[in-house]
């Protein structure tokens, strides 16, 4: 059945789409075509798709709601940040240093606040998760001598662009994706599914609970090291509740346990962001009228828990034509 | 060696003795039903058993290791596996995903090796993956297996609880009222799959049932419960005619 052979023209086949997509991105960037403005929207994009697949382990794999996300980001910012500035190496091990301090430092908290946290279930937990993110901002705010406190964190070196954001979002997309699918997935998904039966049947679920979590945060803080290393400049300001929300919202509107509903409805929210900005007011209005069609229209988000595959696409199309095909030929008999 | 012993368990909720000294012995390979009237205690013995409750006195020993205070997961892993009265399946996933997560506990590869795919992530997976399918061919279920379980119709739900249940390779499964919602051709293809699986796994079972004849057709020894109290013990024969459970069931 399982086998890496049967596997392994399936991974053949993504992995020349990373490449093929990768070359298009740098030959788009090294002719010229997008501007440094257009650049840094696609970055942003990037680093929100990769904070919010790591809220989606948490509300789509593991079913918890998890309100307090771009506190984990913050702190995984303001430890790469903090990171970068005070040491000197070279620039790639400098960067890769920064990125797995940021995911571990965040994944640290999220072990400290997960581990009482998780006892709750549902809108209590949404509260605490919300109220210890707004306690990592506010904690980053007092701390003024270290993080710059409200003012910020300025001259952060610049030690990340868009290829570097691409390779890292890849990564990410690919770690969770095996992940999910190994018998750690599994444990998780159960947890989601029912988590009396799945105690039953020999899930540690409180271990496999602090694990989600942890491996949540430890992404939305890799995700704000990014973020950091771009950007150069942290306020808390950035990491208020309500970007958690917006978070929120792209992994409610790509569909909660779907990591490529994740990627589109990201990209999609950025792109609407950037085409309202002007009407800064209207952005949330229309936002939540998205929102509102998609509850009627489609509850579960744009993919539900599907994922879009370019290994199944072809089979897909192939057999939606046969069936439309077979409707259409009995239309005409 | 008995497989099963519980020394006068109790429990208290709030100012509600739920179950009070409550004794049991099981050997292996016994088929023995609990019953008693709604309310009895019946759920709560079994969750006291699997460790979803701990009992607030009184000792539980699967073989002779005491288990009192045990996690449900370890207590699985201690050899006993159970169904519930209202379903729990992981209804979102399919019948095979169901079986696959209950072998969870005989898989060994670390995150690393998961997530890298190494020999070992193959192996293991491809192992489970031949168990559950067989687990499922014993049920007549292989065709059922990339259907989600929500889909199943109920009859084939029930079956597939068992079947994720006996995935865990337990000594003693726990059925909690296998039968309810049946219609009498389910219960009867019920029966015949409590005896099939009994035979095939060597499993011992303790089950809890309001039909009585799926009761007294299969079970060799019954315990009657009332009020969270032992009344009656003894084979199907003998509970019948006992005074005080036809007093329980039927009021005096």
């Amino acid at each position: 059945m399982v086998a890496l052979k049967d596997k392994s023209r399936d991974y053949s086949i993504n992995f020349i789409a990373v490449i093929l997509t990768f070359i298009v991105l740098m030959a788009v960037i090294k002719a010229g075509l997008i501007n440094n403005y257009v650049e840094g929207v696609v970055v942003f994009a990037m680093i929100n798709i990769i904070v919010a697949i790591s809220l989606n382990i948490a509300t789509g794999y593991l079913g918890q709601l998890a309100l307090g996300h771009a506190g984990f980001m913050a702190v995984g910012a303001y430890t790469a940040g903090l990171f970068i500035k005070a040491v000197e190496y070279p620039k790639y091990v400098e960067m890769i240093i920064a990125l797995l301090l940021g995911g571990l430092i965040a994944g640290v908290s999220g072990l400290i606040i997960g581990i009482p946290a998780l006892r709750l279930r549902g809108d209590y937990l949404g509260i605490v998760t919300l109220g210890f993110g707004e306690m990592i901002r506010y904690t980053i705010i007092n701390l003024g001598d270290i993080t710059g406190g409200a003012s910020g964190l300025k001259r952060i070196p610049k030690l990340i662009g868009l290829p570097e954001v691409y390779i890292v979002l890849v990564l990410v997309i690919t770690f969770v994706f095996l992940f999910i699918r190994s018998r750690h997935g599994r444990a998780i998904i159960s947890i989601r599914e029912n988590e009396i039966a799945a105690e039953s049947i020999g899930i540690p679920t409180t271990f496999y609970k602090v694990y989600g979590f942890f491996i949540s945060a430890f992404l939305a803080g890799v995700g704000g090291a990014c973020f950091a290393m771009y950007q150069r400049y942290l306020t808390p300001e950035k990491f208020k509740f309500m970007f958690s929300v917006e978070l929120f919202i792209i992994v409610v509107f790509g569909g909660m346990g779907s990591i490529t509903g994740t990627i589109i409805a990201g990209g999609l929210l950025a792109y609407i962001t950037e085409k309202l900005y002007a009407y800064d007011e209207l952005r949330l209005i229309i936002y939540s009228i998205l929102l509102i069609l998609l509850m009627i229209f489609k509850s579960d988000g744009l993919l539900g828990r599907s994922e879009f595959s370019l290994v199944r696409t072809p089979a897909r199309i192939k057999h939606l034509f046969s069936t439309l095909k077979a409707k259409f030929g009995k239309g005409v008999a | 060696m008995s497989l099963l012993t519980t020394k006068n368990i109790g429990i208290t909720f709030g100012g509600l003795r739920a179950v009070d000294n409550f004794e049991i012995t099981i050997e292996p390979g016994e088929l023995v039903g609990l019953i008693g009237p709604n309310g009895a205690g019946k759920t709560t013995i079994f969750n006291m058993l699997t460790g979803v409750y701990q009992p607030t006195e009184g000792e539980i020993f699967i073989g002779d290791k005491k288990v009192n205070g045990k996690k449900p997961y370890q207590i699985v892993r201690e050899g006993l596996g159970r169904t519930f009265q209202n379903i729990r399946l992981f209804a979102d996933l399919t019948v095979i995903e169901n079986i696959k997560i209950a072998f969870h506990k005989d898989m060994n590869y670390t995150m690393f090796e998961g997530v890298f795919r190494l020999p070992r992530y193959w192996k293991e997976e491809a192992l489970i993956t031949k168990k559950a399918i067989e687990l499922l061919s014993l049920f007549n279920m292989e065709e059922d297996a990339k259907n989600f379980a929500k889909n199943l119709p109920y009859g084939k739900q029930r079956k597939l609880e068992i079947c994720r249940a006996l995935a865990t390779n337990p000594k003693l499964l726990l059925l909690d009222e296998p039968a309810a919602g049946m219609n009498p051709l389910e219960t009867k293809e019920l029966m015949e799959t409590i005896h099939f699986i009994r035979d095939k796994f060597q499993v011992t079972i303790l089950l809890i049932e309001h039909d009585m004849n799926l009761v007294m057709g299969i079970c060799e020894r019954l315990i009657v419960i009332d009020y969270g109290m032992i009344i009656a013990k003894g084979t199907p024969d003998e509970i019948k005619t006992n005074k005080k459970v036809i007093e329980a069931y039927l009021g005096s």
